[in-house]
């Protein structure tokens, strides 16, 4: 692999393996909080499913000779996260929580459903095995907006408020940076603006079976700047609190 | 008062219990769903509990997660508890034979083992006749042997 073409990759991968530790960790905090037993579990579950996706993205990164999956996670400055400005933000209330989800794991299934054919084949290896995980994710986030959306008047406009909010956050889930191109090249990804594309069209289609008004999104780049390290106020709390006991003492034995 | 759970009502729990709490509105809890668990494809579907939920996808969501996380699942029924009519603890004598009628009982013919050994212990390739004497030992249990 040419050295630009390795780096490129590296940077993808740190892209992919930051979303989902931010999102699990945030997603995480719902754990005992949770609305009902029930559901709180299957949260709390799926926000652990999400930690593991990006374990498994560090561990390749591990493999391309980089550090160990815990002190990528751990032992990093919030400024070198590559992950984008939705999954930073605090989890609000449910609806936000449940929106962003829906956002959120929408996306990852398009995302995965692409890199299964990937050229490199370690990443397309891996997100064949993710996509079965994803599959539940995406049926949990359909079918609760659907649920509430169609619900009661107050569901109904707390379901509006937290998607006027979370989706023009959700466009900087595709914001294009150097490497994309890189990759793209050597088909190892297809580009964010595809994606992007193919995901507006499928929420599109969740939203048409509720009373869900979309926002226009005028500018999509408003919320750009993740992904080389430009973060929203809310990262760096959120990585001085996840790694607090970690760099404690980061030999110690677990 | 009325429990939205009818397994609750179903208790008839003490007057004392009852007090103190406030009536429960309507939709106040979500009803709850019995959760129906089938290991492989063919085997029966094997009642593993309950969840509550506000609609029987959510149901099954809820009992993915509840009760086919840690083992192996391959499809999974739910249905609504006041659904089930179920027969009442008074009645339980209904149950209970008067008369011995131990010749219902099926265990008598566990002869799965046995032919499984005979089988292995014949050649494939010959088709043998065989049939299964039963024999009544002293105390009166039953056994099985084959015979060529």
């Amino acid at each position: 692999m040419k050295p630009e073409v390795l780096e490129a990759l590296k940077k993808y991968l740190f892209q992919l393996a930051d979303d989902e530790l931010i999102i699990g960790h945030r997603n995480s905090e719902w754990t005992g909080l949770g609305p009902i037993l029930e559901e709180d579990i299957a949260f709390a579950s799926m926000a652990q499913d999400e930690i593991g996706h990006a374990q498994a993205f560090y561990l390749i990164l591990h493999e391309l000779g980089e550090q160990d999956p815990d002190t990528l996670a751990f032992y990093r400055s919030y400024k070198m996260f590559k992950c984008c400005h939705l999954v930073e933000y605090p989890i609000g209330e449910y609806d936000f929580s449940l929106v962003r989800h829906l956002l959120y794991d929408v996306q990852e299934m398009i995302r995965l459903k692409a890199l299964s054919h990937s050229k490199y084949e370690p990443l397309a290896h891996l997100a064949s095995k993710l996509i079965r995980e994803e599959k539940y994710h995406y049926m949990h986030a359909v079918t609760w907006f659907q649920q509430l959306s169609n619900g009661g008047e107050e569901a109904r406009i707390r379901m509006q408020n937290a998607f006027d909010l979370a989706y023009p956050l959700a466009f900087s889930l595709f914001e294009i940076s150097d490497y994309h191109a890189i990759l793209e090249k050597e088909s190892f990804i297809i580009s964010e603006k595809e994606l992007e594309n193919q995901w507006i069209q499928e929420i599109q289609s969740i939203v048409q079976k509720t009373p869900i008004i979309m926002p226009s999104v005028e500018d999509k780049t408003l919320h750009y700047g993740g992904r080389v390290g430009k973060h929203s106020e809310h990262l760096e709390p959120l990585v001085n609190e996840m790694s607090e006991v970690f760099v404690i003492d980061p030999t110690a034995k677990w | 008062m009325k429990f939205l759970d009818p397994r609750v009502n179903r208790l008839n729990l003490p007057k004392e219990y009852n007090e103190g709490f406030e009536e429960a509105q309507e939709l106040d809890q979500w009803q709850t769903y019995e959760v129906f668990h089938q290991r492989s494809r063919g085997e029966q579907h094997v009642h593993v509990g309950c969840v509550h939920a506000p609609s029987a996808e959510l149901a099954l969501l809820f009992a993915k997660e509840q009760y086919a996380r840690r083992s192996k699942c391959t499809n999974l029924w739910v249905v609504k508890t006041a659904d089930i009519t179920p027969s009442d603890y008074e009645d339980e004598d209904i149950f209970i034979p008067s008369v011995d009628k131990t010749y219902r009982e099926a265990y008598g013919y566990k002869v799965r083992p046995l032919i499984n050994t005979f089988t292995q212990n014949s050649s494939s390739e010959s088709v043998v006749k065989v049939f299964i004497q039963e024999i009544t030992n002293s105390k009166g249990k039953k056994t099985y042997i084959i015979k060529k």
